[in-house]
C-alpha cells in the first residue's frame, strides 16, 4: 500500500510540472510584456514610476532574461516564498487575493459531493433493487431532466423564484449589510443560511449522474454469483444489498472523486457568476477577460493542483477500499 | 433393494416459471423425487433442462421474473427423541424473505456454485464470509467463529489455514476456492448439501481433487448430497442415485448400477452413448461419438405429448405425440416417465422393448 501511494507521487511529479508549465505560457500569451502594460496603465491613471523602480520589477521578474529563467524565477518565487505575483487590475499581491476563494470553491464543491451522494447513493440503490418499479421510471425521468438542465439555469430560475414569490434576493453569498465586514459568527452564520442554494443548484447535475452510474453498476452487481452465494448463506435480502453488490458498485465512485471535483469547479463558475458570489470562478473569468495574467496564471496553477492531488486522493481511497488493487499493487 | 432411511427432501410436483414479455418458460414443469438422510443423488440432463432452478426452488432463491408456481419441498427436521418423529417443514408455504426460511438457508440446506471465481465477493476476504454464515446461525462469537472457520478450513484441505482465512478470493487458485466455498456450505452442518457442477470450472486434476474430498466430507459428516452435473463420469463416482431431467421434468429414476448397465428411458440411453468409451481412442476404434439428435425444443414451444418425441427413435406415432406419458414403476427403484414401459404398449410385462439403433 505505502509503496503505491509512493508511486502515485512520483508519478505525480511530471503532472504538475506540465501543469506549472502550462499556467506559465498563459502568464506569457499577451502580447509585450506585462510590466509595459502595468506602466501604461499607471501612466493613464496619472501616477508616474521612476526607472529605478522599472528596473527593480525587471530584476525581480527576470523580463530581460531568457524564457527559462523567468519561468524558473516564477516558480521558485512560488514555492520557495509563496509570491504569485501580483495582480495589476487589483494592485495587490496575487496570493493575498486567491486563498479565500479557493477555499470557498472547495468547500462549495465538497459539500455538493456529499449532498448529492447523500442523495443519489440511497435513490440508484433503490432503483436497481426494483427495476421497471414507478419509482424507477421516476427516478430515471428526474434523473434525464437534471442532466439535461444547465446548472446556470437552475440558478437563475432560483434567483428568480426568489425574486417574484418570496420578495428576497438571495444572490451573493452574503446578506448586504455583512459585505464590507470582518468575519464574525454572524456573519458566518448569514453565508452558511446562503450557501445552501448554489450546493443544491450544483448537486442537482451530479446526483442525477450519480444515479444513473449507480443504478447501471449496481444491476450488473446484482447479477454477479457472490450475491446468490450471499443469498444462499441465509443473509437478510437488505443488509446483503448494502454489504455486497453496493459495495463493489460504489468502488468507481471513489476513483473519480478527483475528476468531479474538477467538473464541479468549472460548474461552479457559472453559478457563482449568475449568484454573484465571490468565489475563485467569477474571478478567474474576470481575471481572463481583462488579461491580468498573474492572477490569472495562478489560478489555474492552483486549481489543477488541486485537481491532480484530489485524483491521487480518490485513487488511494479506490485502494484502500479495493482490495484487488491494493494488493497487486 | 429398499432404502430404509428416513427421508430428508420430498419434492412433489414442482413448478417453477419465468413470466418473460416473450411468454411463459417453464424451467421446472412438474418434478418429484425424494432424497433421503446422507444419500448422494445425482441430478443430469442437458443444459437447460432446470437442474439448477430446481436447486434454486428448494432453498427458494429463484429470482423475479421466476416464482415456485405450485407444487411442494417437504423437509423432514431429525427426529429430537428416538420415539418422536421430527417435523416436517413446508418450504414452499414460506416467504423467501422470512426469519425461518433463511434460518434453513445455510443452515439446514446450503449450497456450492459452479463457478468459484466469481461466488465469493473479491472485496471481503474468504475468512470473513465463512465467519457471517457461522455467525448466522450459530450462538457463537467472532472469534468462535473465527476459530471454527479455521477448523473447517483444514478439514477442507485448505493450504495454511491461519493465513489464508485473511486472504481475498483473488489471491487463491480456483481449487482454493472452490474448497472455501465447500468450508461455508459445510460450516453450519447442513443436512444437505446441493452442489451444482461444483467440479465444471476446474481443471482435471482439481476436479478429482474435489470430488475426493466430497466424498471424505460426506462420510465424515453424514450430509445428503444433491449432486448436478453433465458430467457421467462423476455422476458414476459420486451418487447412489440418479434423476435424469428433461425439459422441466425427471424423466428417469434409477440407481447408479441401473442408470448405467439398464437405462430405461431412450433419452437416458441417448445421453449414456453420448460419452466416449475410455481407452476407444487410443485403440483407434472410436465410434463416433454419439450425439443426441437435434436440439432441446424452443422453451416457448414445449411438444404436445412428450416433450422428448421429436428427439426419439422410438417415437410410437399417434401415443407419443399425443399423450403425456405417465410414471412407470420398474421394480423397486427405477421409474420411467414412458410410453414404452406402459402397460399399453408393453403388455403382460415390464419387459425392455427391443429399441431400434438410429
Ligand atoms: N433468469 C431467468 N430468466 C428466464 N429464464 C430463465 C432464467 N433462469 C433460467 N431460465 C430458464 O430456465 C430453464 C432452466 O434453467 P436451468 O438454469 O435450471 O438449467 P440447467 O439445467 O441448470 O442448465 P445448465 O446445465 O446449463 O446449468 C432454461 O430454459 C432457462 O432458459
Ligand atoms: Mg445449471
Amino acid at each position: 500500500m505505502i509503496q503505491y501511494i509512493a508511486r502515485r507521487i512520483l508519478l505525480m511529479i511530471p503532472t504538475l510540472f506540465v501543469i506549472s508549465l502550462i499556467s506559465f505560457a498563459i502568464i506569457q500569451l499577451p502580447p509585450g510584456d506585462f510590466l509595459t502594460s502595468y506602466v501604461a496603465q499607471l501612466r493613464t491613471q496619472g501616477e508616474s514610476i521612476d526607472a529605478a523602480q522599472i528596473e527593480a520589477l525587471e530584476e525581480q521578474y527576470g523580463l530581460n532574461q531568457p524564457i527559462y529563467v523567468q519561468y524558473w524565477k516564477w516558480i521558485s518565487g512560488i514555492l520557495l516564498r509563496g509570491d504569485w505575483g501580483r495582480s495589476f487590475e487589483w494592485g495587490r499581491p496575487v496570493g493575498e487575493l486567491i486563498w479565500d476563494r479557493i477555499g470557498l470553491t472547495m468547500m462549495i464543491s465538497l459539500l455538493t459531493i456529499l449532498l448529492s451522494w447523500a442523495i443519489a447513493i440511497p435513490a440508484g440503490v433503490y432503483a436497481a433493487t426494483h427495476q421497471y418499479s414507478f419509482a424507477d421510471y421516476l427516478m430515471s425521468f428526474i434523473s434525464f431532466f437534471g442532466l439535461g438542465t444547465p446548472s446556470f439555469l437552475v440558478a437563475l430560475i432560483a434567483l428568480w423564484v426568489g425574486l417574484a414569490v418570496f420578495g428576497v434576493n438571495i444572490s451573493g453569498l452574503y446578506s448586504e449589510r455583512f459585505i464590507n465586514e470582518p468575519w464574525s459568527t454572524a456573519k458566518v452564520l448569514d453565508m452558511l443560511s446562503r450557501i445552501w442554494l448554489p450546493i443544491v443548484v450544483l448537486a442537482i447535475d451530479n446526483t442525477a449522474s450519480v444515479i444513473r452510474t449507480l443504478r447501471a453498476n449496481l444491476l450488473d452487481e446484482l447479477s454477479k454469483p457472490y450475491v446468490e452465494t450471499a443469498r444462499a448463506k441465509g443473509v437478510r435480502e437488505t443488509a446483503l444489498i448494502w454489504k455486497y453488490p453496493v459495495r463493489v458498485a460504489l468502488n468507481p465512485f471513489f476513483s473519480t472523486v478527483g475528476w468531479t471535483l474538477a467538473a464541479l469547479v468549472s460548474g461552479e463558475t457559472l453559478v457563482s457568476v449568475v449568484l454573484s458570489y465571490q468565489t475563485s470562478g467569477p474571478l478567474l473569468l474576470r481575471a481572463l477577460t481583462s488579461q491580468d495574467m498573474y492572477l490569472a496564471g495562478s489560478f489555474i496553477l492552483l486549481l489543477s493542483t488541486l485537481t491532480v492531488i484530489g485524483t491521487l486522493l480518490s485513487d488511494i481511497l479506490l485502494a484502500w477500499v479495493d482490495p484487488r488493487i491494493r494488493l497487486e499493487g | 433393494m429398499i432404502d430404509t432411511r428416513p427421508p430428508l427432501i420430498e419434492v412433489e410436483d414442482l413448478k417453477t416459471y419465468f413470466y418473460l414479455d416473450e411468454g411463459v418458460v417453464r424451467a421446472v414443469d412438474g418434478v418429484s423425487f425424494t432424497i433421503r438422510r446422507g444419500q448422494t443423488v445425482g441430478v443430469v440432463g442437458e443444459s437447460g433442462c432446470g437442474k439448477s432452478i430446481t436447486a434454486r426452488s428448494i432453498m427458494q432463491i429463484v429470482r423475479p421474473p421466476g416464482r415456485i408456481v405450485s407444487g411442494s419441498i417437504r423437509l423432514h427436521r431429525e427426529p429430537t427423541a428416538a420415539d418422536r418423529p421430527g417435523d416436517v417443514v413446508e418450504i414452499t408455504r414460506m416467504d423467501p424473505m422470512s426469519k425461518e426460511m433463511r434460518l434453513i438457508r445455510g443452515g439446514e440446506i446450503s449450497m456450492v456454485f459452479q463457478e468459484p471465481m466469481t461466488s465469493l465477493s473479491p472485496v471481503h476476504t474468504v475468512g470473513s464470509q465463512i465467519i457471517e454464515a457461522i455467525t448466522l446461525h450459530q450462538p457463537v462469537s467472532r472469534e468462535d467463529a473465527r476459530r471454527l472457520t479455521i477448523e473447517i478450513f483444514s478439514k477442507v484441505g485448505m493450504q495454511q489455514p491461519a493465513r489464508t482465512i485473511d486472504r481475498y478470493p483473488h489471491q487463491l487458485s480456483g481449487g482454493m476456492r472452490q474448497r472455501a466455498m465447500i468450508a461455508m456450505a459445510l460450516s453450519c452442518n447442513p443436512s444437505l448439501l446441493i452442489a451444482d457442477e461444483p467440479t465444471t470450472a476446474l481443471d482435471v486434476t482439481t476436479e478429482a481433487q474435489i470430488l475426493q474430498l466430497m466424498r471424505n466430507l460426506q462420510k465424515e459428516l453424514g450430509m445428503a448430497i444433491m449432486f448436478i452435473t453433465h458430467n457421467l463420469g462423476v455422476v458414476a463416482q459420486m451418487t447412489e442415485i440418479v434423476f435424469v431431467m428433461y425439459m422441466g421434468r425427471v424423466v428417469e429414476t434409477a440407481t447408479v448400477d441401473d442408470l448405467f448397465y439398464d437405462p430405461k428411458h431412450p433419452y437416458t440411453r441417448l445421453l449414456l452413448r453420448s460419452i466416449p468409451k475410455l481407452g476407444s481412442k487410443a485403440a483407434g476404434t472410436a465410434p463416433r461419438l454419439e450425439s443426441i439428435r437435434g436440439t432441446v425444443p424452443h422453451p416457448y414451444a414445449i411438444p404436445k405429448g412428450c416433450p422428448f418425441h421429436p428427439r426419439c427413435g422410438d417415437m410410437i406415432p399417434g401415443v407419443c405425440d399425443v399423450v403425456d406419458p405417465p410414471l412407470v414403476k420398474i421394480g423397486d427403484s427405477q421409474e420411467v416417465r414412458c410410453h414404452l414401459y406402459t402397460p399399453a404398449n408393453a403388455p403382460g410385462s415390464g419387459e425392455v422393448i427391443p429399441l431400434t439403433t438410429t
